[in-house]
């Protein structure tokens, strides 16, 4: 061990930090996914051209990573005041630079007004969505752009880094991870130091460790907003991670469809090298550390550890049995932590801030923050990071600002296709790993899914075992064949082929799956349909008994007409009907062909005047 | 030596053994389908399952797979057991309806086919145990078959169902198929198996149709014997 | 002019960039497809040989993860999100729609090779569902009265 390592690695960081001086104002863009969607990029070119155009060089444009408030994209936020801009259009960008910017003066057609009050919040920190959140993970983004190391340096970035590797050994860290009480934020809630410890004691040689970015839940994306937005956050994670286990080697395990993760993942770590933060001798010390990108090729099994080792090592991903734990035997058999990106994110913030500063957020069994994805039928869809232990009901109301078009709240899925559906009657639960489960759902990566009344809950169990359907990698019988043979059953309940009996055998054959199969892709797959059928039994029943969908989802068991009291006769439903199943004059009401009719939707998506009616 | 409780009875067993052949060992019957002798197991077929308790922790385990432990207690027919078996049975009845093997075995779990289940009509007897393909790669060392695509998809056969040029004709798939779904055709100096066919070599002193040309090639090759010293079938050496 | 590179020459240099490694296949499939736009059954049989790795075991991979396609697919790529997000705000919809419009099914190619239809899983920007990207554009809140303006929009680009 080098004597003045200690001193060295703070000196060599300092140094680094010093290069780089933060500027006082800057624009803040989101450049995350969903906001390059709504045109981004765009803006933030015009904001550069315009503040020099009017010569504004002390001002910095950041485009940063996800936000969170995907719904009001693209969003920009003006630093120091954090003025809350929405729905930014290029054409808005010279009024933005020439009053806000220039003037600290608000433009108040861009900034958010409140849906029920009216009043217009100025400021990110007054917005509903934002007010509640505790974003000590996510909140990050906002502040840099996260192709630029310098700005990570910034807001103490690698600070936790050298702090471990100059003032901790590996068993301190390791024991203040623990004390933090953090637990993995990739789907069973496993408690990261127990892993951690288990390969620090492992024999074998080379020790991996790994980032699971494969975030296979459908309605989930923090992960993906993380790797996007803040890279080096799970990176510095990761080499502190590696650093306590004893491990040289790393991998990034990134999803296929997420090109913008791997590209500016790929900028983090050449950059990490070049500063000395990878690489051989880690900010000075005698600990060397390096980090490999493997780009997953679209098969959900590969979240599950032993199948990720798999694809890792140029194969199939078809999971193991796993009697002898990836701690011992994982990576090429070898010693093997696997924590998931958002689990990583949070090392560097237990180290900086300590064990008992983490471990006052959250409650007894669930400590710090956990980020969730509100999307589906919910008026403020977006991520949100809140303490654990925050209530279903906060989160969706007070967060998500409740329930579009006035319609009713049905459930909230979470967990993705291994969790569950949580009814209204249980809105007021705590959100923490165990009380999820408690409900027969699961906190898995932290997807929440919300329904209203137009979402029928044997369609939604339907459409996760096809999911799961199409995902099983296919070894083990209980998985492989026995989804297969729930969603043909749901299938037929969907399509008014249901028969008695029928809810009991899903029953039946769910435990038994759950039981028998080879990992947890098969162990949880029928946690959606046992799930509905525990809190919604008697809209199986109304689908089997009476052939009727009461949500009005399932086509074979719905009819359209047009309402002719509503129905102006505008024609614009007959235009879109692709089956022209719609006749009627100019300004009278207009009728449908039941026969005709698939039940597509065009015309209820394209009518204005609410007049389609569906039974 | 480890000492367990199984199905009531104290069983000691070496250590590093699976918890089948202990159970086997002490007399009690697992069905399996997946499991054979000369390949590794995978745990595919899931009809060996097992019910572990350790301490107060009680969880289903695939026998086949699990090593033994002091001081565990293991229930071969508690229903969850049960459960899992007949499932698993209920399942592969429907997949392949054809099989007399599987058929006897539901007869002996008591397992009768579960209606609800259409029967498919198009999977032959395959059960996808992997056992053929584990033996080609394991045993004979060519990997000519493999498993394709995933999920209900799956399939055994070769590449692009193509001829496969590593293939040597030896039958080893055939002989660990658990069902007889492979179908190897031998007629006169000619053997047809996964769509190919083979020229038989015939034996030097009793004239009949041995074995595969390739596959004496084939040991020829690996073995450093000269291919005229194979020509001669096992029962005239 | 440079001669165009054959298939097998092109895998090998893949296959080397990658260090002729067999634990990098998943990658070098990734980059197959990238410079062929699906897997050539002559690049797989090149790349097994230069990995070293049996045709069987290489197959495997291309037909167990879906990003892989063995048929050549079209120059445009149509990927619906079947994310849960996109479903409870009507992406089987739009899939119909799609299928209507193209008149082919998630997994085929129009004949005149301009259009693949795809279903992905999801795409994670779930809070635009339901959402389609079409090949690199991301469109969010897509309702099925657009589908058809949009193919023709990219119809009357490609002309």
């Amino acid at each position: 061990m080098n004597e003045n390592s200690d001193i060295q690695a703070h000196e060599i960081l300092d140094n680094l930090t010093l290069f780089y001086g933060p500027k006082k104002k800057f624009v803040a863009i989101c450049a995350g996914t969903g906001c390059r969607a709504s045109g981004s990029l765009k803006v933030k070119e015009a904001l550069e051209a315009e503040l020099k155009k009017q010569n504004m060089n002390d001002v910095d444009v950041l485009a940063t990573g996800c936000l969170g408030f995907c719904e009001k994209g693209p969003m920009v936020v003006i630093h120091p005041d954090k003025y809350f801009y929405q729905h930014v259009k290029v054409e808005d960008v010279p009024e933005i630079v020439s009053k806000t910017v220039a003037n600290g003066e608000v433009i108040s057609r861009l900034v958010y007004r409140h849906p029920e009050t009216k009043k217009t919040l100025y400021r990110e920190d007054d917005l509903p969505f934002y007010k509640k959140q505790h974003r000590i993970v996510f909140g990050q983004n906002g502040m840099l752009d996260p192709s630029k190391i310098e700005a990570y340096f910034n807001i103490n970035g690698y600070q936790a880094l050298a702090k471990a590797l100059s003032e901790m050994t590996p068993d301190q860290v390791i024991s203040e991870v623990k004390k933090a009480g953090l637990r993995g934020r990739g789907g069973g809630g496993f408690h990261a130091a127990v892993k951690w410890e288990g390969v620090r004691r492992a024999h074998g040689d080379p020790k991996y460790v790994i980032a699971n970015g494969d975030e296979g839940d459908p309605g989930a994306y923090m992960d993906r907003s993380l790797m996007e937005g803040n890279p080096h956050s799970v990176i510095e994670g990761m080499i502190i991670g590696a650093y306590a286990v004893g491990s040289n080697q790393g991998y990034i395990y990134v999803r296929n469809e997420y090109p913008l993760a791997v590209e500016h993942l790929t900028i983090a770590i050449a950059a990490a090298r070049e500063n000395g933060l990878l690489g051989k001798n880690i900010l000075g010390t005698d600990f060397s550390f390096d980090i490999h990108i493997n780009k997953g090729a679209g098969a959900f099994v590969c979240g599950e550890s032993s199948a990720l080792f798999a694809s890792i090592e140029g194969r199939a991903g078809e999971p193991r049995a796993k009697y002898v734990h990836a701690v011992e035997k994982g990576l090429y058999d070898k010693p093997t932590v696997l924590n998931n990106v958002e689990t990583w994110a949070n090392v560097p913030l237990i180290i900086n801030k300590g064990a008992d500063w983490y471990a006052s957020i959250g409650t007894e069994g669930s400590k710090g923050t956990k980020i969730f994805s509100l999307v589906g039928k919910i008026n403020n869809t977006g991520l949100i990071e809140v303490p654990m232990g925050t209530t279903l009901y906060e989160i969706i109301y007070d967060m998500g600002g409740g329930i579009p078009n006035g319609r009713k709240f049905k459930a909230v899925q979470t967990g993705g296709p291994s969790g569950g559906c949580i009814p209204e009657s249980l809105l007021d639960i705590p959100v923490d790993f165990d009380k999820l489960y408690e409900v027969g759902s699961m906190m898995g990566s932290g997807g929440m899914i919300v329904m209203d009344d137009t979402s029928c809950m044997v369609d939604v169990a339907r459409y996760f075992l096809e999911f799961l359907k199409e995902e099983s990698c296919g070894k083990c019988v209980p998985c492989r064949e026995g989804i297969r043979r729930m969603s043909d059953i749901l299938e037929d309940i969907c399509a008014g082929r249901g028969k008695e009996g029928d809810i009991e055998l899903l029953e039946t054959m769910g435990a038994a799956i759950a039981d028998g199969s080879l990992c947890a892709l098969g162990g949880s797959a029928p946690n959606p349909v046992l799930s509905t059928i525990r809190y919604f039994r008697e809209e199986y029943e109304t689908h089997i008994k009476e052939h009727r969908c009461p949500a009005g989802v399932c086509k074979a068991l719905i009819t359209y007409s047009i309402d002719a009291e509503k129905c102006t006769g505008c024609g614009v439903c007959v235009k879109v009907c692709a089956t022209q199943a719609i006749t009627g004059e100019k300004k009278k009401a207009h009728v449908i062909d039941k026969d005709k009719c698939t039940r597509c939707g065009a015309c209820i998506q394209s009518c204005k005047f609410d007049a389609i009616n569906v039974k | 030596m480890v000492n367990m409780i199984i199905d009531g009875k104290d069983v000691s067993a070496k250590k590093d053994t699976m918890l089948l052949e202990a159970i086997r060992g002490a007399g009690i019957a697992v069905p399996t389908l997946c499991a054979h002798e000369s390949i590794s197991r995978s745990g595919a077929c899931r009809l060996c399952v097992v019910e572990i308790k350790k301490g107060n922790r009680t969880r289903i385990v695939t026998s086949c797979l699990y090593g033994v432990e002091d001081g565990l207690i293991v229930n071969t027919q508690s229903p969850r057991v049960q459960n899992v078996r007949r499932l698993v049975m209920e399942l592969l009845l429907a997949r392949c309806p054809e099989s007399d093997v599987l058929r006897k075995m539901a007869r002996e779990m008591g397992v009768e086919p579960q209606a609800r289940y259409a029967a498919d009509q198009d999977k032959g007897k395959c059960i996808l145990c992997r056992s053929c393909v584990r033996v080609c790669e394991e045993v004979v060392g060519v990997s000519a078959i493999g498993l394709f695509s995933r999920g209900s998809y799956k399939e055994v056969g070769t590449p692009y169902h193509e001829k496969s040029d590593v293939c040597i004709g030896c039958g080893a798939c055939v002989y660990v198929c658990p069902t007889g779904h492979i179908e190897m055709l031998s007629t006169g100096d000619k053997r047809k198996i996964w769509g190919r066919t083979f020229k038989m070599q015939t034996c030097d002193k009793c004239g009949k149709h041995f074995a595969p040309v390739d596959q004496l090639k084939f040991i020829s090759k690996k073995t450093g014997v000269p291919f005229k010293n194979l020509t001669t079938c096992t029962e005239c050496r | 002019m440079t001669k165009p590179i054959s298939v097998a020459s092109k895998t090998k240099q893949i296959v080397k960039k990658h260090g002729n490694s067999k634990s990098a296949m998943i990658a070098v499939l990734q980059d197959i497809q990238e410079a062929f736009n699906y897997l050539p059954k002559e690049a797989l049989k090149t790349a097994a040989k230069a990995m070293n790795v049996p045709m069987s075991r290489v197959y495997e991979a291309a037909t167990f993860y879906t990003a892989f396609s063995l048929k050549p697919r079209g120059k445009h790529i149509v990927k619906i999100c079947k994310g849960t997000a996109c479903h409870v705000r009507g992406a089987s919809i739009l899939q119909d729609r799609f299928e209507t419009t193209l008149g082919i099914k998630p997994g085929q190619t129009t004949t005149d090779g301009k259009f693949s239809l795809e279903t992905v899983n999801c795409v994670g920007a779930c809070a635009l569902g339901p959402v389609v990207v079409i090949d690199t554009d991301y469109h969010g809140q897509l309702t099925v009265n657009k589908v058809d303006k949009i193919i023709k929009k990219i119809n009357e680009e490609g002309a």
